[in-house]
């Protein structure tokens, strides 16, 4: 799957990138300059020798020189990874919990938190997050200034204004995943309170919370699973995005850069990487449903 | 032929009546008018730059003001509109040719090219959208005709899964067949039967489809990886973001624009799936309750139960019902009655039997002993006096201390009634913690002993086992063992034995009675057969329409069955169900 992901991305970028040597160095570039630019990037080599050579450093994680910088492209990617990282997982387990809580009251409760969730539900789906992190800006760092508006800091550095710096893109990024979780929770809960179990385990004397709690919860939990993996890769998509619009040092504003300036061995790390994440992810979340339903685990 | 027509328009008449529908429709409409038609009467230039006019405010010459370099934000907006809705549509319409035309040869066909597609999707479907697209604008260079029509391909396994599996659906049903056989190409059965079922679906796709193609051009466009001379709503934003702190109101355009776009398509799609879902059959009505007209007129006339003389019957009740009603809410502000007007008693140690075919309202009375009536309903009139205590008034948490420990239940059909999340031993031992306040070991320790007697040959090695790994007749006694885990004074117990094997049945009958006359627990069994009542009961209730029609001695009514429904219930009996017990044809009976 990885493999062939990236065969085709890298036959696609390598076939696609024409004339790099050009591209890189200028209109005024004499024809010595380009053939010694080719000559260094190994860009006179047959397509296959330059794949299998690509592939020798990537299965271990080497994406070799950047055609733009002067770092390698390890050396930009993977500091970066690690902050992008930390905001997409800090979302997915914010959107999570914010779409539990409200998708199970909502369904026990209806009428008003109902109402909220539907209206959620519909604006998190429509409404782009960049758009909403336009709002969250214009609101909470610049009108009343309570968050930055720009920059990363460090946890280690200051916790403090780690949290003033991640509050607004965690929330810009986890409306849209909050709006399709909490709809999924709020669907399985309402078909899990009215099975058969439920009644039976109160008619020994379970009290409603607790069966809500412990049985209905859980049961509900594998497809709101299943939906959060979903959304898992649709927000590193949406990271590129925030990250550009808060001025964050993560993925996207590297993804950016070098889409601009063709950058191929950085474009194939950020997609090979991208890729990685995603199957680390999806894998994660079938360990998961398993813990959580028996008949998966057995099959 | 006429009839699919006719819904068909029905369906789009019901959508343009609708107000969402209406409404979104319009707005879509009006922001395609504003971006084709605006340009055409503006006197400014979209790109031209007038450093005269900088960051103007709004006023009859600029409606939305100027922006950073001067320039007319109306008119610019207007021909951004016309941009964005034209690449996003070039996005969808690749999207759709791709994936139905993909959808309809792999679902139609199958073999290679089915799996192979298959295949494609999945690939397609891993990776970010937008982290796959600036990979490709790496190549292809900032053309977003380019980038939107790669999109499409992107885009197309939403189309292609949605018809895949409906073309799935339906190829093997008996029109489709029939078609076939009658000779009709595969290219005319596509265009005619098939093409009709997803078209609705293909509508509703579309416009989400297309609100996530908006989203992502104006976020590309944004990120300044568009063509830099063409306006368009992302271009814009990032024009606007980039004096966030000096004119914060230039973001509003835009931003406002694209988002009332995005919502009108998926208000629009919500409109277009509820009102399809309205046309298929509306059928919400509440189990046991009897909706036909005999049952209105029974209603107004009150139907005297029929008692016989119970000799010899302490008059001690344990559970006393009396003139008990159960309602819902009919929808029109109204209560639904399902069950009138029910007396009936269970003594200590008594077995009684409520009897009835489905529908006749004897479940809904076991729920409302039990207090656990399905959402809505509730006890309307009457009592329910159990031990000395009024349970019709009986809070949520005194009720949680009644259930289980006082009185418990079993169920009528065992696999759906244990958690299948939790171990067969957790789900005994959790109520015994919690009802008896044992430590966990004393209610493991129980819990095998109980599953012992109620004959599961591996107790221990059951303990561990989850629902779906043992059969329906253990999964029954597993249930029995839960009802009497908690040494309850009143066991209800509703059609226990119906889900199960004949030769099963006779096991569970006979655990059932010996574990009433070990504990001396009273059984109030709820059954449609009248062979588990000749074979446990000692007192029977007949219901029909949600009324106690006749009530006596077993022996009673069985020798002397009164009234005619008791009587077709015996009849029925000696015709067609298993006979069960020693009890041969009662006489005087036919």
């Amino acid at each position: 799957m990885l493999f062939a992901v990236s065969f085709l991305a890298y036959f696609l970028l390598y076939i696609g990138a024409g004339n790099v040597a050009r591209l890189v160095l200028g209109l005024q570039a004499t024809p010595e300059q380009i053939s010694e630019l080719n000559e260094q990037l190994g860009l006179n080599r047959p397509f296959i020798e330059q794949f299998l050579g690509w592939l020798s450093g990537a299965v271990r994680l080497d994406f070799g020189e950047s055609w733009t910088m002067p770092e390698t492209v390890n050396e930009v990617l993977f500091p970066r990874l690690g902050v992008t990282l930390t905001i997409v997982a800090l979302t997915t387990v914010v959107a999570a919990i914010v779409a539990i809580v409200l998708g199970t009251l909502a369904a026990i409760h209806g009428g008003f938190i109902d109402r909220i969730v539907q209206f959620v539900g519909l604006i998190g789906f429509a409404v782009p997050g960049f758009l909403v992190a336009f709002f969250l800006v214009t609101l909470f760092a610049i009108q009343i200034p309570i968050f930055n508006a720009v920059g990363y800091v460090e946890f280690a550095e200051s916790p403090s204004e780690w949290a003033k710096s991640i509050t607004l893109p965690v929330a810009a990024l986890a409306l849209s995943a909050v709006a399709s979780v909490a709809q999924q929770v709020r669907g399985s809960v309402s078909d899990a309170i009215n099975m058969d179990y439920v009644r039976t385990l109160r008619a020994r004397g379970l009290s409603f919370n607790r069966v809500v709690y412990k049985h209905v919860l859980r049961n509900a939990g594998g497809p709101a699973l299943s939906i959060l993996g979903v959304q898992f890769v649709g927000m590193l998509g949406g990271a590129v995005l925030v990250e550009q619009i808060f001025a964050i040092s993560g993925l996207g504003p590297y993804a950016v850069s070098s889409t601009a300036m063709s950058d191929i061995p950085a474009v194939m790390g950020l997609v090979v990487v991208t890729a990685l994440v995603v199957i680390v992810v999806n894998l994660v979340i079938d360990l998961l449903s398993a813990a959580l339903n028996p008949k998966v685990r057995l099959s | 032929m006429s009839n699919k027509a006719k819904a068909k328009d029905g369906l789009t008449l019901r959508v343009l009546k609708n107000p969402s529908g209406w409404s979104s429709i319009g707005l879509i409409v009006a922001v395609i008018i504003y971006g084709f038609v605006a340009p055409l009467l503006s006197k400014w230039d979209p790109n031209e730059p007038d450093v005269y006019s900088v960051l103007g405010g709004p006023d009859a010459n600029h409606f939305f003001g100027t922006d950073s370099a001067g320039r007319d934000v109306f008119t610019r907006l207007a021909y951004s509109t016309q941009f964005s809705l034209e690449t996003a549509a070039l996005a969808v319409v690749i999207a759709l040719a791709i994936g139905v035309v993909g959808g309809l040869i792999a679902g139609y066909f199958g073999g290679w090219f089915d799996a192979v597609s298959s295949w494609m999707t999945s690939i397609l479907m891993a990776l970010p959208g937008l982290v796959v697209l600036l990979a490709a604008m790496a190549v292809i260079g900032p053309t977003m005709w380019g980038a939107m029509a790669i999109f499409g391909v992107l885009l197309s396994p939403a189309y292609f899964r949605l018809v895949y599996s409906t073309v799935r659906g339906v190829r093997n049903e008996l029109y489709v067949d029939a078609a076939r056989v009658s000779g009709l190409s595969d290219f005319r059965i596509i265009g005619r039967h098939i093409l009709g079922v997803v078209r609705a679906p293909i509508i509703i796709q579309t416009a989400i489809v297309a609100s996530i193609a908006i989203a992502i051009q104006s976020g590309i466009e944004f990120l300044g990886l568009g063509d830099k001379d063409t306006p368009s709503w992302g271009a814009m934003l990032n024009d606007a973001f980039r004096q966030i702190y000096d004119s914060p109101g230039l973001l509003i355009w835009p931003s406002t624009t694209i988002a009332l776009v995005t919502i009108a398509l998926v208000i629009f799609a919500n409109t277009v799936r509820d009102e399809l879902e309205r046309t298929g059959p509306r059928s919400k009505t509440i189990k046991g309750s009897g909706k036909s007209e005999e049952q209105l007129a029974a209603d107004a006339a009150e139907v005297p139960t029929i008692w016989h003389e119970a000799p010899g019957r302490s008059s001690e009740s344990l559970i006393s019902v009396s003139n008990l009603a159960v309602g819902y809410p009919n929808g029109q502000g109204g209560v639904k009655q399902v069950v009138h007007n029910v007396n009936l008693t269970v003594n200590r140690g008594e077995v009684v039997g409520l009897i009835g075919e489905s529908g006749s309202g004897k479940t809904q009375t076991a729920f409302a002993v039990l207090g656990l009536l399905p959402a809505g309903g509730k006890a309307v009139a009457g009592s329910i006096i159990f031990d000395g205590k009024e349970l019709v008034t009986t809070s949520a948490k005194e009720y949680d201390k009644i259930r289980g420990g006082r009185i418990s239940y079993i169920p009528q059909e065992p696999m759906s009634n244990l958690d299948p999340s939790f171990t067969i031993g957790s789900q005994l031992v959790e109520p015994m913690m919690i009802v008896l306040g044992l430590s966990r070991r004393q209610a493991n320790e129980k819990a095998i002993a109980l599953l012992t007697r109620v004959g599961i040959p591996n107790p221990k090695l059951t303990m561990k086992k989850y629902p779906h790994e043992v059969s329906g007749g253990q999964a029954q006694r597993v249930l029995i063992a839960g009802a009497v885990s908690c040494d309850p004074d009143l066991i209800i117990a509703d059609e226990p034995t119906t889900a199960l094997d004949v030769t099963v049945q006779a096991e569970v009958l006979d655990l059932l009675r010996d574990l009433q006359k070990e504990t001396n627990t009273a059984l109030l069994l709820v059954t449609h057969n009248f062979g588990v009542v000749a074979d446990l009961c000692d007192y029977i209730n007949v219901m029909q329409s949600g009324r106690i029609v006749e009530a006596g001695p077993v022996l009673d009514i069985f020798e002397n069955a009164k009234h005619p429904y008791t009587q077709s219930l015996l009849d029925s009996i000696l015709e067609g169900g298993p006979a069960r017990g020693a009890y041969e044809a009662p006489k005087g009976n036919k």
